[in-house]
């Protein structure tokens, strides 16, 4: 069993949701993103999304791209992401890590060089933004050799009909973007993301996590309410990125975030 | 170079995926994938409808004004003293460039599919301008992303734009330049896809884009074929035009890739030199990977960052290329080689002094390459060259560089 399966096992277990935090690995600056990720589980977040940053963010509102932009300006690459997950995993053997970003670095580096890679930095999931299950068919080869879970998007302009295309690809679980548009948008809507997250119960038994537009503590809980997890990731990044404020204190903020959307959830 | 056995192969790219081999493809977030099915589906169900077709040649050659002429380009032909040079002359279109062929066609494709909002990105300033022109003809409402580098470079254009009617957004992220334009289009595309049409501007973007903006562009060549047959009496010797994301050159280029004898010549922007580092020709200098939805030669580091650009001209200052350009280079069929900003330049100060033609910059780069290739060839072989634009637009620019006091401030 995957360290992702038996996460959800144990929540269920517990009858808990998850809550899963997303920073870009090197944001606000590379030295302190191992500790970051202790005190994000320490607050409670049950697993960790760890943007890889990319020149190019497509579907990354403006909060997130200034996140990809401070972690490109110290060179952070898709090499030091993995040497930050493995730096993680010596104090941290059971949280589940799931790499988020772009097809091209990974293209870049070679798909079974990375899975390999990834696979010994200590990496469960992938998500590539710009990997649709049409073009997915070699990445998902290299990494069910090597047990990392593929993790897709289902969006609200999904059809119906082509959620069995998606699920039947995916593994770990499945990541409900709950607006269109870029990451960090309007508000969303409770109701829409429940009616959606049942049709997708309907074709599988992964847990769906919703992201994209969770901006604090009771927008955490009403979406939690409809769904086996939530993504936090502008809000989080947005408080890493306030330039008013020391480092240390950023971490802080973004970590005490995290422990109200918990204690909320 | 490894041509291909069978020439018929060129008519059969993309596949049902958009794949020009291993290039093109669709490489978008999920968000989109639905509006890219439908665009498909339309696409296909209108491309052989005679009733579309009948609407878009007649805004072809009644509000683009085509055919455009073939023209021979006597004095410097005479001056460099080879081969005979044609100019496809793509600048007397309404507009002054290439780009309207296809935002023409697009938005017959947007007001089918009963949307009401267009967006476009643009660069030097051209596909914008086009974009605006077309939406306003078709009462449609328009956003043009526009990086805040090439607003400030290309002022003449993003002042025609508002003219029209359209709304011009200064993009501030990144290299501030086409391809930042482009990511901000995609994320305007993806909140406002139910409305929303984007027009991309060049052949590249995912799956059918490249294949319904060459399929527009193709009048170029298509009538380049037939006048060259009737001008000259034979098919030319050579073909050469300019390459940023592609879409004149793969216009004058795809109705002739069957033609064996026809040498065919893509030239990309130089910079200041391709050794430099400081320049926009991924198919001479960069490497495969996926960028804007397709697969395609890119200019990027190691980690797969993509790389800033530099070109003289705004419209050849992109990373990426085509995917059906990284097909052709690797099958052998296109040469691609390059021109550096001062050669471009050299060329549009002689093509406007011997001519009377004032090319755009991005078109310099493809004539500064003609004049190399004619004078190592005979005065009994011809070249056309896709003369894919005007130059107005680009005098702020040739200005700064010479040094010029165009208001008499100085």
């Amino acid at each position: 069993m995957s360290r992702i399966q038996a996460k959800w096992q144990s929540l269920h277990a517990a009858g808990r949701k998850a809550v899963i935090p997303y920073v870009v690995a090197g944001d606000p600056r590379p030295d302190v993103t191992v500790s970051l990720m202790h005190e994000l589980v320490a607050a409670g977040a049950d697993m960790l999304e760890l943007g890889v940053p990319f020149s190019d963010p497509m579907a990354e509102g403006p909060v997130i791209q200034k996140g990809h932009e401070r972690a490109l300006a110290h060179r952070v690459s898709l090499r030091s992401c993995l040497a930050t997950i493995a730096a993680f995993r010596e104090s941290d053997a059971l949280t589940p890590i799931i790499l988020m970003g772009y097809a091209n670095p990974i293209e870049r580096m070679g798909y079974a060089m990375f899975a390999e890679a990834a696979a010994q930095a200590g990496v469960d999931g992938l998500i590539t933004v710009d990997l649709p299950p049409e073009e997915v068919e070699t990445v998902n080869a290299e990494l069910k050799k090597v047990g990392i879970d593929n993790i897709f998007l289902i969006s609200p302009t999904t059809p119906n009909d082509r959620i069995p295309l998606i699920t039947s690809q995916a593994s770990g679980f499945i990541y409900y973007v709950s607006l269109k548009g870029v990451t960090g948008a309007a508000n969303i809507n409770t109701q829409e993301v429940a009616a959606k997250v049942q049709q997708i119960k309907s074709e599988t038994d992964l847990p769906v996590a919703v992201g994209f537009g969770i901006k604090d503590a009771a927008s955490a809980a009403a979406v939690a309410s409809v769904a086996d997890g939530v993504v936090v990731g502008s809000a989080l990044v947005s408080l890493l990125g306030n330039e008013d404020k020391t480092i240390e204190s950023r971490c802080h903020d973004a970590v005490a975030l995290l422990g109200e959307i918990r204690s909320g959830v | 170079m490894n041509k291909p056995i069978d020439p018929s192969i060129y008519a059969q790219v993309p596949d049902a995926k958009g794949r020009f081999g291993p290039y093109g493809g669709k490489f978008v977030s999920e968000t989109l994938m639905s509006a890219l099915a439908d665009l498909e589906r339309v696409y296909s169900q209108l491309k052989d409808d005679p009733d579309f077709q009948r609407e878009f040649d007649s805004y072809l050659a009644h509000f683009v004004g085509r055919p455009s002429p073939l023209y021979e380009a006597e004095r410097w032909s005479d001056q460099i003293g080879g081969a005979r040079i044609y100019f496809k002359r793509e600048d007397l279109n309404h507009t002054g460039a290439h780009k309207v062929n296809n935002t023409v066609g697009q938005a017959l494709l947007a007001k089918f599919m009963g949307k009401k909002r267009v967006i476009a990105e643009t660069g030097a300033g051209q596909h914008g301008v086009a974009s605006a022109t077309i939406a306003a003809r078709l009462g449609m409402e328009c956003h043009v992303f526009m990086g805040e580098e090439d607003v400030r470079r290309q002022a003449l254009n993003v002042y025609r734009m508002r003219l029209l009617g359209a709304n011009v957004i200064s993009v501030t992220s990144g290299s501030r330049t086409l391809k930042d334009a482009m990511n901000e289009a995609m994320r305007d595309w993806v909140t406002n896809v139910d409305d929303t049409f984007y027009i991309i501007g060049t052949v590249a973007g995912p799956h059918p884009y490249p294949m319904l903006v060459r399929d527009f562009q193709s009048v170029i060549g298509r009538e380049a074929r037939v006048q060259c047959l009737n001008q000259i009496g034979r098919l030319p010797d050579a073909l050469v035009a300019c390459v940023g994301g592609g879409s004149n050159a793969i216009g004058l280029f795809h109705p002739f890739l069957e033609d064996e004898s026809v040498e065919i010549y893509g030239v990309e922007a130089g910079g200041h030199g391709v050794e430099t580092n400081e320049h926009a020709a991924p198919l001479t200098a960069g490497t495969p990977g996926v960028l804007h939805g397709n697969r395609t030669y890119l200019m990027q580091d190691e980690d797969g960052q993509i790389m800033h650009t530099h070109s003289v001209s705004a419209g050849l200052d992109y990373p990426g290329v085509g995917p059906e350009h990284a097909w052709l280079k690797d099958v052998g069929r296109v040469n691609y080689v390059t021109a550096n900003d001062d050669e471009a330049l050299q060329a549009f100060h002689t093509v406007t002094r011997t001519e009377g033609i004032m090319p755009a910059l991005e078109t310099s780069h493809a004539l500064a390459y003609a004049a190399k290739l004619a004078a190592t060839m005979t005065p009994e072989q011809t070249i056309v060259v896709n003369l894919s634009g005007r130059g107005d637009k680009d005098i702020f620019t040739v200005a700064e560089v010479d040094g010029a006091d165009i208001f008499g401030e100085k």
